[in-house]
């Protein structure tokens, strides 16, 4: 239940000395992912000309608003609330993420599943949970919208976000084979026979 | 402009203007997005007062606590714009131009979306092309239902995230199953939505009807205010029960453990034909948006 302050990007001996119910809290740069993101980075042979190797992404489309460019602003959005979507449906993105573009850090909601547990094992990966639904929140960790790339897919573009002092997260998903989800997941699961049986539903 | 002498005396119907409406429907879309009802922040209070688990304690802090910095900096509770439904609900003694008024509702939300801005989180089925106006075929949705309220016409909004959504399960049980496989079928669902419906939520089901209409029933229980019964005394029944049993199974918020996985299930239910038996389900998340508008002679009342 360690405590850590990671500045993104982060090598494989940082994540592998991460076991799960430990608190992460990131610094540096940060890049937003979604659906449309990875169904046209993957599915659809894009290629982004961002550098992602040792980076975190974040399952997130953010609510922005469209200023003129300026050196504050270079992309011309203002953020305006940033929080975290579902992962699951993203599963199968993940040893892609960690294979092709070197990602090593998945932050998101809900969890993920077997095959991403495997790849963050075999590849050193983490899965950090954010509290989601707390965008308002998460928001004030964010200090700029630094670039935007695949800005067609908008809002579904890939963000790239200047954090500080993003977290405290939850390491949900180790590169040891621990995950607290497959751990939640089982107990609950014991739980239904006693559950129905009281419902007289068994 | 109608005076409000005239429209205070009895029997001059109650005529909200379509200018009124949209005014309306875009101050709600972007207040739901923003203020949690009080219902709902007594039950976090009513959670997180109850809940034994260090890790889930910890969390539903961090959601009392982006309650409040949502209403300091006056920013959205999550990013999720969700699919904006509006519940037109008409009493007696309105007079609408039912076209104009589903026009409004269009107008209003597109302008929330353009205006503030809110991400548009709505697009095309097929080609996923997004219009940026939160806007689509048959997007918002509007139900539309009858009051027995003389001269009140109110206006819900509820702006359903995506992630709770995705929770939604109906199944064409038979009779023979009973009411035994309809709870069955609330528990299992509830595994196996787990953490991806951003628990702890609210468990919206629907018991009876026909198919669309049991899963509507699903939605309107999912979207109630927490406190309230099914009116129904075997719905409220039902409802009791699948409360204690599904805060049994310690799925807990967001999945990671704990007693608080659901602030209620909410049971509504429909008569049904007799060789059926369906049950639907529809999961609130956590963030369990909601803004009101009341048309009355005295003038529009903001609520939740």
């Amino acid at each position: 239940m360690a405590d850590h302050v990671l500045t993104t990007p982060v090598s494989e001996a940082d994540i592998r000395g991460l076991r799960v119910g430990d608190r992460v809290t990131l610094e540096g740069t940060l890049f937003g992912i979604r659906d449309a993101t990875q169904i046209h980075m993957f599915d659809r042979g894009r290629r982004t000309r961002f550098d992602l190797r040792g980076h975190a992404v974040i399952h997130t489309a953010p609510n922005l608003r469209k200023v003129e460019p300026s050196p504050e602003h270079p992309t011309g959005y203002v953020p305006v609330c940033v929080g975290t979507t579902t992962s699951d449906r993203m599963e199968r993105f993940t040893r892609p993420l960690m294979e092709r573009e070197g990602v090593r850090i998945i932050i998101g909601k809900g969890g993920l599943r077997e095959e991403s547990l495997r790849a963050f094992q075999e590849l050193g990966g983490c899965y950090l949970a954010v509290v989601g639904g707390a965008a308002a929140l998460e928001t004030t960790w964010i200090e700029a919208l630094e670039d935007v790339d695949l800005d067609d897919l908008n809002p579904e573009s890939l963000y790239r976000f200047r954090i500080r002092g993003f977290g405290p997260l939850l390491v949900a998903m180790d590169s040891h084979g621990g995950s607290l989800y497959a751990q939640v997941n089982a107990a609950a699961a014991a739980r239904r026979q006693a559950v129905l049986e009281r419902l007289g539903a068994a | 402009m109608t005076d409000t002498a005239t429209l205070s005396r009895p029997n001059v119907p109650l005529a909200p203007e379509p200018e009124a409406i949209e005014e309306a429907a875009k101050l709600l879309y972007i207040r739901a997005l923003k203020i949690l009802p009080d219902d709902v922040k007594e039950g976090f209070a009513r959670l997180d007062a109850g809940e034994t688990d260090a890790t889930a304690k910890t969390i539903l802090a961090t959601m009392i606590e982006n309650i409040g910095v949502a209403e300091r900096t006056e920013n959205l509770l999550c990013q999720d714009t969700g699919i904006p439904i509006f519940n037109v609900l008409i009493g007696r003694n309105v007079l609408v131009d039912g076209w104009a008024l589903k026009q409004a509702i269009i107008r209003g939300t597109a302008r929330a979306t353009r205006e503030h801005p809110l991400r548009s989180s709505v697009v095309h089925p097929i080609t996923r092309r997004n219009e940026h106006t939160s806007c689509g075929e048959r997007v918002p949705v509007i139900n539309i239902d009858f009051t027995d309220r003389d001269r009140e016409l109110r206006l819900e909004m509820i702006p359903k995230g995506s992630g709770s959504e995705n929770g939604s399960f109906l199944q064409m049980l038979i009779p023979a199953d009973g009411v035994a496989a309809v709870k069955r079928f609330v528990v299992d669902r509830v595994l196996q939505a787990g953490g991806k419906v951003c628990p702890p939520t609210i468990v919206g089901v629907g018991v009876g009807g026909t198919s669309d209409l049991c899963m509507h029933l699903a939605k309107i229980a999912a979207t109630r205010p927490l406190g309230t019964r099914c009116a129904d005394p075997e719905g409220a029944r039902l409802e009791a029960e699948l409360s204690e049993a599904v805060n049994a199974l310690g799925i807990g918020p967001q999945g990671l453990g704990g007693d608080s996985t659901a602030f209620a299930v909410h049971v509504e239910t429909a008569a049904t034909h007799i060789t059926m038996n369906p049950v639907a389900v529809n999961i609130q998340c956590h963030s369990a948006r909601r803004a009101s508008a009341t048309f009355t002679p005295d003038g529009i009342r903001i609520g939740f």
